[in-house]
């Protein structure tokens, strides 16, 4: 399977569920299109791009050459980003900032604790003052007020 | 011209008084600072700060708020060059080539170049500004949405045309783009489209959120695990400054960049974005070495910026000429104006002089407190690259959640930031190029308004794209390009793309 088949494979099923959610769309029609009627329509050219990736795609890398050593990494940062979103407004701007560093510091790189401690920290303070105290960026507070 | 140059020195005698110019400074500070911040763009950074200048008189803050605007556009490419985080969607062809640059330890010369691009195609694009105002503002206002679909249409072609690998490989990602950019309200019917019910989609997806994702948090997932992450870099005061070869190479494009930029920036609408995505396109076409583009071309980097650059000034010809913002950043300037006081139009120039060439000279003289500021601030930008990639990567990563966030303080640009991340990672391990997407995003609701506009205004008619000079001119080009795309599928010859990803797969090899 080459890496042009799997995205044109992708990119089939993609506009197949355009296809499907647009179904409680207005259409319209050519003369006087509906809402529905050019994300239908990007959707059919989606079609064929990927149809045409699938078909002309045999002379594409392997995707089993792609090498996927850094994945355990990818997925840790994943994870923390999720947790930022998560906690973003729950927790505040300061708490959650200096959570998800220290966990990216001292977990996944491996990093001194009061090294990543204090970076965590003076990282997470020092913007909060820079950009929400300085230059008025409002930023969420938590409901400590942190 | 006399009575021009006569006007020009009153604008200078009213920038250069030493309250005038301290202003200028504050303004290109702060709009430094907020600049670098991703997601705080010169738009956000001019709206947040408006309300710091009621109290000044109208010239002040005019002024600093032009300071603020230059300010951020510096310092928007500065983390797209050191961090690989575009700070809005025009410096996204500045992270391809400047963040190559800066990975070879060339990240001061892309600096300085970006610097001194800015200012000459800042400058340059003035003096048009200046004198060609009038003229030009009645040629932009023949655009109506039959010219603007053909030019929005026009502009993805070219991108999709220029750009390395398959043409097909790049029209399907700015496809990809297009219908991302259908989510939201529909704007003529107020249909929710694709929102399930997340009211913060009623707007659309963000270009911002998708671009740091899909350039920012996708490098650092691809990068931050590998087995020998990228290498501390130590540059010498000497390595911080472009070479004589640098400099050469980044003239012309600076050059074309500047024209290019000025003439489409007059167009209403993103044309400060369309501007850079086309100069990288032109210059990787007309480069001799075709194949340095996208592992740090000096062209890369100056092409676009000076384009983005003027293509804001001239964005400013039909505002200061007839009144009428042809974009975000003018509108906001527009309103700034108006709260004090001043109604930009053609009767500005002759009711008040002072104020509209005070503007035109506040721009000179914001140019170049600009580069009097930022060259010898490379040297400090560029230690950001000796922190280890794993104590700096953390520190980015938050620096983009941030920068996401305040922009409409919502945390559903935080997810679809992290969304476009992984999306952009796995795009990036299939080869595809994903700033076809970002073009995209930003021009599906301008493209399908102009559309249907269009068909409104002819009673469905497409008729009517052909029946308009400006449009059937630019589909006309448009048509060329797709012939040209197309006819190595015909003939099974190979086409300069072909060349070019045989040569890369070549180097790969060696």
């Amino acid at each position: 399977m080459t890496t042009d088949r799997v995205a044109g494979a992708a990119l089939v099923v993609l506009a197949l569920v355009v296809f499907w959610e647009s179904r409680g769309l207005p259409l319209g029609g050519l003369r006087n299109p509906g809402p529905a009627y050019l994300p239908v329509a990007l959707a059919l050219v989606l079609l064929g791009f990927g149809a045409l990736l699938v078909a002309l795609g045999k002379g594409a890398p392997a995707v089993s050459s792609l090498g996927w050593t850094e994945w355990r990494h990818a997925v840790a940062i994943f994870v923390v980003c999720a947790f930022a979103a998560l906690a973003l407004e729950r927790l505040g701007f300061r708490v959650t900032i200096a959570l998800s560093l220290a966990f990216l510091l001292r977990v996944v790189e491996r990093q001194g604790s009061i090294f990543s401690a204090v970076l965590s920290v003076a990282f997470a303070a020092g913007a909060f003052l820079l950009f929400d105290t300085f230059l008025r960026v409002p930023l969420p507070r938590g409901p400590l007020g942190l | 011209m006399t009575e021009t140059l006569h006007n020009l020195v009153l604008g200078f005698s009213v920038a250069l008084s030493p309250p005038i110019l301290l202003y200028a400074f504050v303004g290109c500070v702060v709009g430094t600072l907020v600049g670098v911040l991703p997601g705080v763009g010169p738009l956000a950074g001019i709206s947040l700060l408006l309300p710091a200048t009621f109290g000044l008189d109208a010239t002040r803050a005019i002024v600093m708020l032009a300071g603020i605007y230059y300010g951020a556009m510096y310092g928007g490419s500065t983390t797209s060059i050191l961090m690989r985080i575009p700070g809005e969607a025009a410096s996204v062809m500045t992270c391809i080539d400047g963040y190559a640059m800066a990975r070879k330890g060339r990240a001061g010369a892309a600096l300085a170049i970006a610097a001194v691009g800015s200012y000459v195609a800042g400058t340059v694009s003035v003096v048009a500004l200046m004198l060609l105002a009038p003229p030009l503002a009645s040629f932009a206002l023949r655009f109506g949405p039959p010219e603007y679909f053909a030019l929005l249409v026009l502009g993805l072609l070219v991108l999709a045309y220029m750009s390395s690998g398959s043409m097909l490989r790049a029209l399907a990602m700015a496809t990809l783009g297009l219908l991302l950019g259908m989510i939201g309200i529909d704007q003529m019917t107020g249909y929710f489209r694709y929102s399930y019910g997340v009211v913060e989609l009623g707007d659309g997806i963000g270009v911002v959120p998708v671009a740091v994702g899909l350039f920012g948090l996708a490098e650092i997932l691809a990068t931050a695990g590998l087995p020998a992450p990228p290498p501390v870099l130590r540059p010498t005061l000497r390595e911080l400054l472009p070479t004589r070869q640098e400099w050469r190479d980044a003239a012309w494009p600076i050059g074309r960049g500047t024209v290019l930029g000025f003439l489409i920036g007059i167009v209403p609408g993103s044309a400060h974005i369309i501007a850079s995505f086309v100069s990288y396109a032109l210059e990787r076409k007309l480069s001799k070495r075709p194949e340095e583009f996208g592992q740090g071309a000096v062209a890369g980097v100056a092409g676009p910026e000076s384009a983005n650059n003027s293509a804001t000034s001239g964005a400013f010809v039909p505002m200061l000429a007839l009144g009428v913002p042809s974009g975000p950043i003018p509108a906001v300037m527009l309103a700034a104006m108006m709260v004090h006081g001043v109604s930009p139009g053609p009767l500005l120039i002759k009711q008040q002089p002072e104020l509209f060439w005070g503007f035109i000279a506040s721009m000179y003289v914001g140019n170049v407190v600009l580069l009097i500021l930022n060259l010898p601030l490379v040297g400090v930008f560029v230690n950001i690259l000796r922190v280890p990639y794993p104590i700096l990567y953390p520190s980015i990563l938050a620096f983009c959640i941030l920068g996401v966030y305040a922009v409409n303080g919502s945390v559903v640009d935080v997810w679809i930031m992290l969304l476009m991340g992984a999306f952009g990672y796995l795009l990036r391990k299939l080869g595809f190029e994903t700033a076809p997407i970002v073009l995209g995003v930003v021009l599906a609701p301008m493209i399908e308004m102009a559309l249907r506009q269009s068909l409104a205004m002819s009673d469905g008619q497409y008729a009517i794209f052909l029946e308009r000079p400006i449009s059937a001119t630019l589909l006309g080009v448009g048509l060329v390009l797709i012939t040209l795309g197309l006819k190595p599928l015909v003939t099974r010859s190979l086409d300069w793309r072909a060349r070019l990803a045989l040569a890369e797969k070549g180097d790969e090899h060696r």
